[in-house]
């Protein structure tokens, strides 16, 4: 709740969420520029200070936008750490993968005020339903220094931390949650509040700031040598990286190496075990305090890792094992899954088998239950729209192209209309690509849809690029006046910015017109007669033109716009 | 107490699950547990099956109850309760407090309640059916406070080990301020005392 994550009651306790937690660690840390585009499960670090920014209790000193996308917000955030500002970005896991065009040479560049970059990945794809992303692979691709906070309190310790780092160091330094992180509430002891007031000014200083050859590899060589400091200076007698429990006992001659949510997972079996096995928990994961890893396994028959998706940490430790201990056996993902989330069960039961013992829950065949498809709100325009599509066209022939937002619910009964269904932009360029490739002989038409807030991220480029190379797909953007599925955040289209001024609404008809679409309709889809008679008349237009349908109706749940 | 209790709530998106969750963990805070809690967002929560996790106690780590871990399942919708079998079972003495109400699950047929009841007899010796949605809509107008009304029950039922001035005060801190009578009231409906 508000009221708590801005309390001035330092020692006070307050449950919050991991993603609140980020943002209490960022307001203790003076943080004065935070920018993000929505997304599960990381949105409430948006929302959070959205809802502060526009409350009585607005932070003074503290610039907050919802960007227009992940690497606009990115470079936003950039811009304001070149300028000396403490500086937080938020987003989803997907939301880096659009950012990290940016992010790559600002690794190069360096930071100047602290940055941080709050990521939360999402296994088992409860919302990110694309693909299971580890976003720890970031730290061997753009080789930013990456932290794991395992609870709510973390969250908050974790970020403060790594904004001293940032400003130490002058470098991005990514917090990592998960799900069960970022949505995992508990007890948070709050410190205390830190207003920024430093006056941004940038510095000309292209030596930093202008990534060219021949300074650019040079630049490289600095951040590899900056990767190594950090890690001998912080990362290898950081707290952070802690071993609980007996340090190492010479009968058992076993250890257990984990992070993040895991970590509370192998805790819990632990507990229901009734075991005293040595656990090194590791805050940092990149860079990894690899003298640490080394003494805890030296000693160690047996060595049990304990991660989440893909085996990265294990290999990290297979490759230290080799120096230090090579006859090391190291157990990980023969034990565990490297598809979907860990549970505590599925830990419980590595531990035993690792431990060889014996461990089994016993319970009945489970019932046979039908299974709940997510849905539109009952009253959602959306309804209207698919409605009509299926009375206007053969929904057997029609190609539907679909993408992140509500709309990706048509894929579920009762309408079953999405045929390919990637990440946001993408029911355009695919669409394109399709249209400019099925034989006329075929007479394949196509519909891609596009949520508003969806084209204003990156469904623009995608409709310039089909005009422009002669492509004739039906566009219907999906206009709902908010970013719903997320949690009704304001986007360009809307008159609100974050800081809760009023601003100029971007009117996407606009836009589409100076795309060079000529055939453009908007209509409200409660008028299912007219609706039911463009989609028909445009969907059979002859010429090869890109036509375009802004299907204009608010969600339920905005005031009307 | 034993080391943790373990509270498991299910229903369908839209029936406030998340706040419920909230009261339930602020309450443990108020009488001095440590607590954890796990939910979600996005997606997972239009219209679609919903679960939340809350698990208190003197030191809790996972906030994910275990498979067959459960001690409660409250869930406000009766056939989502067949799903959270997963987390029942005899030997934990899971406890179901349910809302005997039934959600339409398109294209599938519907599960009554007495088919229900006899499939999680396999998993609990108590299974509680109450007709919430009914009560709560009879009496105070809004089906939404059916969640709350059950929280009265489980405490009336000596289902949890938290006290009504604990839960009432966290109702108090965690729903908006115009809605707290209402909110009291469908908690009193349960004549706990």
């Amino acid at each position: 709740m508000i009221k708590e994550i801005i309390s001035n009651k330092t020692g006070e306790k307050a449950i919050l969420l991991g993603n609140e937690g980020i943002v209490r660690g960022a307001i203790e840390a003076g943080v004065q520029f935070v920018s993000t585009y929505p997304g599960t499960p990381a949105s409430e670090i948006g929302d959070t200070f959205f809802k502060i920014q526009n409350s009585k209790s607005k932070i003074k000193n503290l610039y907050f936008e919802f960007s227009i996308n992940e690497k606009v917000a990115m470079e936003a955030g950039a811009g304001a750490s070149f300028s000396g500002l403490r500086t937080l970005v938020g987003m989803k896991n997907f939301g880096l993968n659009v950012a990290s065009d940016f992010l790559m040479p600002l690794l190069y560049s360096g930071v100047k005020g602290g940055m941080v970059i709050a990521i939360a990945d999402d296994p088992n794809c409860w919302s990110s339903a694309q693909s299971e992303e580890n976003t720890r692979g970031f730290g061997s691709l753009a080789h930013i220094p990456i932290i794991e906070p395992s609870t709510p309190q973390e969250c908050k310790d974790f970020t403060k931390l790594a904004f001293e780092l940032s400003e130490k160091f002058k470098i991005p330094i990514m917090v990592r949650e998960t799900t069960r992180v970022a949505l995992q509430s508990g007890i948070v002891n709050l410190g205390k509040i830190v207003n920024g007031n430093r006056k941004g000014k940038f510095i000309k200083d292209p030596h930093q700031f202008s990534t060219m050859p021949p300074r650019v590899l040079e630049m490289k060589k600095e951040l590899l040598e900056k990767i190594e400091k950090i890690r001998k200076d912080i990362s290898e007698k950081s707290p952070i990286n802690k071993v609980y429990g007996k340090e190492f006992s010479a009968s058992s001659k076993m250890g257990i190496i984990t992070s993040s949510v895991s970590f509370l997972y192998v805790m819990e079996a632990l507990k229901e075990l009734n075991l005293n096995i040595p656990v090194l928990k590791l805050g940092f994961f990149n860079p990894l305090p690899e003298g640490k890893i080394k003494s805890f396994i030296k000693p160690l028959k047996k060595v049990l890792v304990v991660e989440e998706l893909e085996p990265y940490l294990e290999k990290e430790i297979m490759r230290l094992a080799k120096d230090i201990n090579p006859k090391l056996q190291i157990f990980g993902k023969n034990l565990l899954p490297e598809v979907g989330e860990l549970r505590p069960e599925y830990v419980i039961k590595a531990v035993s088998k690792f431990k060889n013992i014996k461990y089994q829950i016993f319970q009945p065949k489970l019932p046979v239950f039908s299974k709940r498809f997510p849905q539109f709100c009952p009253g959602c325009p959306y309804w209207l729209i698919f409605r009509a599509i299926e009375k206007a066209v053969d929904v057997k022939k029609v190609i539907f192209g679909g993408e992140i937002g509500c709309y990706m619910l048509a894929f579920c009964p009762p309408f079953h209309l999405q045929d390919y269904l990637f990440c946001m932009g993408s029911s355009i360029g695919v669409g394109h690509g399709i249209k400019k490739s099925v034989s006329p002989n075929n007479k394949q038409k196509l519909i891609s849809f596009v949520g508003d807030s969806s084209f204003f991220h990156s469904g623009i480029p995608a409709m310039i690029n089909a005009v422009h190379n002669k492509s004739n797909p039906l566009i219907i953007v999906m206009d709902n006046s908010t970013t719903a599925m997320t949690g009704h955040q304001p986007h360009p289209g809307t008159d609100k910015t974050g800081m809760g001024e009023e601003t100029r609404k971007i009117k996407i008809e606009e836009i589409i017109r100076a795309c060079g679409v000529e055939k453009i309709k908007t209509i409200d889809p409660i008028n299912q007669k007219e609706f039911i008679k463009t989609v028909k008349t445009f969907l059979n237009n002859k010429n090869d033109k890109v036509s375009v349908i802004i299907a204009k109706r608010p969600c339920l749940f905005i005031n009307k716009v | 107490m034993k080391k943790e209790f373990n509270i498991i709530l299910s229903g369908v998106g839209g029936q406030g699950i998340i706040t419920l969750t909230r009261i339930l963990a602020e309450a443990a805070l108020i009488e001095g547990y440590d607590v954890k809690t796990s939910e979600l967002h996005g997606l997972s929560q239009k219209g679609g099956s919903v679960e939340s996790h809350i698990r208190f106690g003197k030191e809790v780590c996972s906030p994910l109850v275990r498979q067959g871990g459960a001690d409660l399942i409250i869930s406000l919708e009766a056939q989502e309760a067949l799903k959270m079998c997963y987390y029942a079972s005899k030997k934990s003495e899971t406890i179901f407090l349910i809302n005997d109400l039934i959600k339409p699950i398109l294209n599938a047929k519907k599960t009554s309640s007495k088919e229900i009841s006899k499939k999680l007899e396999k998993f609990s010796k108590k299974c509680i059916f109450v007709p919430a949605s009914k009560i709560v809509k009879e009496k105070l107008g809004k089906e939404v406070l059916s969640g709350v009304y059950l929280l009265g029950q489980a405490v009336s039922k000596k289902a949890f080990p938290l006290k009504a001035s604990s839960v009432i005060k966290s109702i108090k801190k965690t729903v908006p301020k115009k809605y707290f009578l209402l909110n009291k009231k469908a908690f009193d409906l349960a004549n706990y005392d």
